[in-house]
């Protein structure tokens, strides 16, 4: 093992929950905070993150997280067939929200913009793009440009990949 | 403690090169500090320390890049040119303030 400071990553965004598009933001965003050059590549659902329509609706999943506690993250856990209640994933949508707004951590929209002016890339997945059958309009201004895998991994030359 | 020669003065520092005690900064100390990170002091440079000082007045924590794009109305792409690879990192140090410790 070297101790060669990381130059360059390559984060995959591949979950559109709230909690599965952040963790990808904060590292590339930290990645350009600390000097190094960050691609980013959105594919299946992850994709969301750079989509107009979605990107500012996002939401915790509350169905299949047995991560999930009452009233706040050290509480209880919460019997995970209450996350199937109607609402219940917009109530703990706000509560994460709340939380983030305290520690200056953006709204998806606003943070995509921030980590694309800080100089990261944002790339969409072809397969998804053509699966989901998106167009260019479909995308923030922010987004680079549509990729194959081989395009992804040619990009990545000299990066480590990080997948979220 | 190292101590280190800057702008002729001996300051306490840390390992990284962090000021310990914000009381020996200055504005010498400061432009010696950004010309070792090869950084030459201009208005706009100093629009960003002077936010970085009145902030931490306040709120006695080195502003993330969101509070000084908002709060102190530097576009976070002008702050990645005047600071280049690690604006906050390195206007930290020249601010004589601690490593930021937020991860936004």
């Amino acid at each position: 093992m070297s101790d060669e400071p990381i130059k360059k990553v390559s984060i995959i965004v591949s979950k559109g929950s709230l909690e599965g598009v952040y963790p990808g933001l904060i590292m590339a965003n930290g990645a350009r905070m600390e000097g190094i050059e960050a691609n980013l590549f959105f594919t299946f659902f992850g994709l969301h993150a750079v989509v107009k329509k979605k990107m500012d609706s996002l939401k915790v999943a509350t169905v299949g997280n047995p991560a999930l506690c009452v009233p706040d993250a050290m509480g209880f856990p919460m019997p995970t067939i209450l996350g199937a209640i109607p609402g219940m994933s917009a109530f703990a949508t706000m509560m994460m929200k709340k939380e983030m707004d305290k520690l200056d951590i953006p709204p998806v929209g606003e943070f995509v913009e921030m980590i694309s002016d800080a100089g990261a890339k944002m790339y969409a997945c072809k397969a998804t793009v053509d699966m989901f059958h998106l167009s260019e309009d479909d995308f923030c201004p922010q987004m680079d440009g549509v990729l194959t895998v081989g395009d992804f991994y040619e990009m990545s030359a000299g990066s480590q990949i990080i997948f979220t | 403690m190292p101590t280190k020669e800057i702008a002729g003065t001996s300051i306490d520092v840390n390992e990284e090169g962090f000021l310990t005690d914000r009381s020996q900064w200055n504005k010498e100390v400061a432009t010696a500090i950004a010309s070792d990170e090869g950084i030459e002091m201009t208005d706009a440079h100093w629009k960003v320390i002077e936010f970085i000082e009145a902030d931490f007045a306040e709120k006695q924590a080195v502003p993330g890049m969101r509070r000084i794009n908002k709060v102190g109305g530097i576009p976070t792409k002008e702050l990645y040119s005047l600071f280049p690879g690690g604006p906050i990192k390195k206007a930290a140090r020249i601010a004589g303030f601690p490593k930021p410790a937020s991860c936004v």
